[in-house]
């Protein structure tokens, strides 16, 4: 009875929705390609910028012909590899908040705020500390194994009794988790001088003085991780509408959060390992390009990625730029311009009563 | 916080409205409290508790060879110069400052919980500590700048940074989460994301200094004993005789803003000004003991709800969970340095690994009660 007399006013709904689709993609394509550019300028800027001034002319001619001198040295040392890295790191971290954020429906979610960025720092330390690892590529794997174990444990303090789990207590298991984690990790790096080499960088992320090669070291997990996202978007739109529907609709809902959760520790871990934990990335991008995309995960994870990376990058000069001798690093920057935005968040939404 | 009183999983109690008709009073003057046998008994072995700890605080911390016999002659004005220089000038600083420190933080987090009505709000969540550790490390490091931090400057001016960025912290915590009333999960989801951004300014103050002003910043930060002198334990000590007595007094109201805002006015309370009241004297405990010791975790959360168990009270009661927040401090600070010697953990990394997990098994229960 109902169907039949909504029918009719849906189906010239129907019809008028084709059309307007073309708009929509129109603009999404728009954004991409602005996106893109901006991605760009950041990226310029964070070879141009730096703390020893060097002419965007020279810049430019050393970047063709490399000469050895003091200007090339600088820039194909120091500022390339640092550019990728932020780029590739920015990249992860956006997806990685990308898929919490769906995964746990929970728009506060961000893999730093949740403690996992700090399991996989405790891990690496913890590593360093009992197994006298050194090297990058080994433990690299420590760090996502600590990512996988500390979302999991949020994720289970979390849910606690029957219900699952609301923002307001993933919020704070994982407060809870940093605290205890960061506590284990000073405890270690008090007992152990050669855990303090490694640890220092691991308080706040920071994209400079990291060795040589750190980005090709992990770009293979983070690879893999960003595929596993865009393998598993179809999916997180269908599991956006309940597991119920998703399993009606042919998902296999298992498999999904499953992926997803590999992928987040792939992510997370892997960067967290290059830089330490950087947060707020992966909870500004993904509102950022919500914004843009609306809700559809085929697009959103592209756009959370160019977000991600946009932003550490710029970030990363802004740290450079904000006081003439030295730099801040790029982790204090974003946590100090990403907490007021947290907490707008906090006000607009009725997170509170969810 | 609409929610009527609540349902706590507490040990099955025998229903006492006779015994609590029958319940003696206790007056003095004006003021009149009721008499709880339980809670008295309770502040009484948490009294041992905390004096067995202190004292065994001044035997701790070095190896010089001055045993408890040794320490209660000199505390009765007996031992050798050699002797009272080492109890008094050494190990009482730090020992007073852990035990003034810790009861602090406790009353000022039963304080908090009971007008939150929350057992999750404490300085820890609400970022007071952190910013109250923006003031000390500002004051140390623009000061450090200007011909290093000594005499009055560490003496006045580190208290001072602590309570202004204290108070700042707790006002823009409760200012951001205002929307009608405040409720008390937004006030601790902004708090969290204050302490957040405190904490990361702190860092980013660090890096605006040389190292030697760093590394006694660095001391803030993470929350230790070490350095305890009586600089800093005379401060405290100070301001915390003020405090405690102006608190308790205060707090008297805590039972009747428990029953809810209109059952208090009811009552005689002025709910606003007690609550404001309240706040502010919490705000402040928290900002002197962080500026004496750097923000220690989670002894403001786990002393008042341990309180409340072991009194068996609807709300943390303050005097006690005062008490036991200094014995907790007091014990954690020696197990902290006694447990991988000779190296010496700060104390907040300790009370951090064993309140953690506190913190999540309150969640956890908190969550199976539909309550949050």
């Amino acid at each position: 009875m109902t169907t039949s007399a909504t029918a009719p006013p849906r189906a010239p709904g129907a019809a008028a929705a084709a059309p307007a689709a073309a708009p929509r993609l129109r603009r999404r394509l728009a954004g991409l390609v602005l996106l893109l550019a901006v991605l760009a300028l950041c990226a310029v800027l964070s070879v141009a910028v730096g703390s020893r001034a060097i002419a965007p002319a020279e810049v430019w001619r050393t970047l063709l012909a490399p000469d050895g001198g003091e200007a090339s040295t600088i820039v194909h040392a120091l500022r390339l590899p640092r550019t990728l890295l932020g780029v590739v790191v920015g990249a992860a971290l956006g997806v990685a908040g990308v898929l919490m954020q769906s995964h746990t429906r929970n728009p506060i979610a961000d893999p730093s705020l949740l403690g996992v960025a700090y399991g996989a720092a405790c891990a690496v330390v913890l590593s360093v500390f009992l197994l006298g690892l050194t090297d990058l590529s080994a433990y690299v794997w420590s760090a996502i194994g600590g990512a996988l174990a500390a979302s999991v444990a949020v994720f289970a303090i979390a849910s606690g009794g029957s219900r699952g789990p609301t923002p307001m207590t993933l919020l704070l298991a994982g407060a809870a988790m940093t605290a205890l984690l960061s506590a284990i990790t000073s405890a270690v790096v008090l007992l152990d001088e050669r855990s303090l080499e490694v640890y220092r960088f691991w308080r706040v992320g920071s994209l400079s003085g990291r060795p040589a090669g750190v980005t090709d070291q992990i770009l293979p997990f983070i690879a893999a991780g960003l595929v596993l996202a865009a393998a598993g978007a179809r999916g997180m739109n269908a599991l956006a509408l309940g597991d119920d529907v998703a399993t009606a609709l042919g998902h296999r809902v298992r498999l999904i959060r499953a992926s997803g959760v590999a992928a987040i520790a792939l992510l997370a871990g892997a960067s967290v390992a290059a830089t330490g934990p950087i947060g707020f990335v992966g909870l500004v991008a993904p509102h950022a390009a919500r914004a843009v995309t609306g809700p559809d995960h085929r697009w959103l994870v592209p756009y959370a990625a160019l977000c991600g990376a946009a932003l550490v990058l710029a970030a990363d000069v802004a740290g450079r730029v904000v006081r003439g001798s030295g730099e801040v690093e790029v982790g204090i920057v974003l946590a100090v311009l990403g907490g007021p935005f947290f907490i707008a968040l906090v006000r607009r939404k009725r997170l509170v009563e969810l | 916080m609409s929610a009527p009183a609540r349902t706590r999983r507490s040990p099955a109690r025998p229903p006492r409205s006779a015994d609590a008709l029958n319940r003696p009073a206790l007056r003095i003057g004006p003021a009149s409290w009721p008499w709880r046998p339980r809670a008295a008994l309770v502040c009484l072995a948490v009294t041992v508790l905390l004096a067995a700890a202190f004292l065994r605080a001044l035997v701790a911390f070095d190896s010089a060879d001055v045993g408890l016999a040794e320490v209660t002659a000199v505390l009765l004005g007996g031992g050798d110069p050699g002797q009272r220089f080492i109890v008094w000038e050494l190990r009482m600083p730090r020992a007073l400052t852990g035990a003034l420190v810790g009861a602090a933080l406790g009353l000022s987090g039963a304080i908090l919980q009971s007008v939150a009505r929350n057992p999750l709000a404490s300085p820890d969540t609400l970022g007071i500590g952190w910013g109250a550790a923006i003031g000390a490390v500002a004051v140390i490091v623009l000061g450090g700048s200007a011909g290093g931090v000594s005499g009055a400057a560490a003496q006045f001016g580190v208290p001072a940074g602590a309570i202004a960025g204290g108070l700042a912290a707790a006002l823009a915590v409760f200012g951001l989460s205002w929307r009608s009333g405040v409720h008390s999960n937004r006030l601790l989801l902004v708090g969290i994301a204050v302490s957040l951004t405190c904490a990361n300014l702190v860092y980013w103050l660090m890096t605006w200094t040389d190292l030697d002003s760093a590394a006694r910043a660095q001391t803030w930060v993470t929350g230790s004993l070490h350095a305890a002198d009586w600089d800093r334990a005379g401060a405290a000590a100070v301001t915390l005789a003020v405090l405690i007595p102006a608190a308790l007094a205060a707090g008297r109201a805590l039972g009747a803003l428990g029953l809810g805002d209109d059952a208090a006015r009811g009552l005689g309370v002025r709910v606003d000004a007690a609550r404001l009241v309240l706040l502010a004297v919490s705000a402040l405990l928290v900002c002197v003991a962080t500026s004496a010791a750097g923000p220690i975790n989670f002894v403001a959360l786990a002393a008042p709800q341990i309180a409340m168990r072991l009194c068996r009270a609807a709300q943390p009661p303050p005097a006690a969970s005062m008490l036991l927040g200094g014995a907790l401090t007091l014990v954690a600070d020696q197990l902290a340095a006694g447990l991988f010697a000779p190296t010496q953990l700060p104390v907040g990394v300790f009370t951090a690994v064993l309140g953690a997990p506190y913190l999540m098994y309150l969640i956890v229960l908190r969550h199976r009660e539909a309550r949050l």
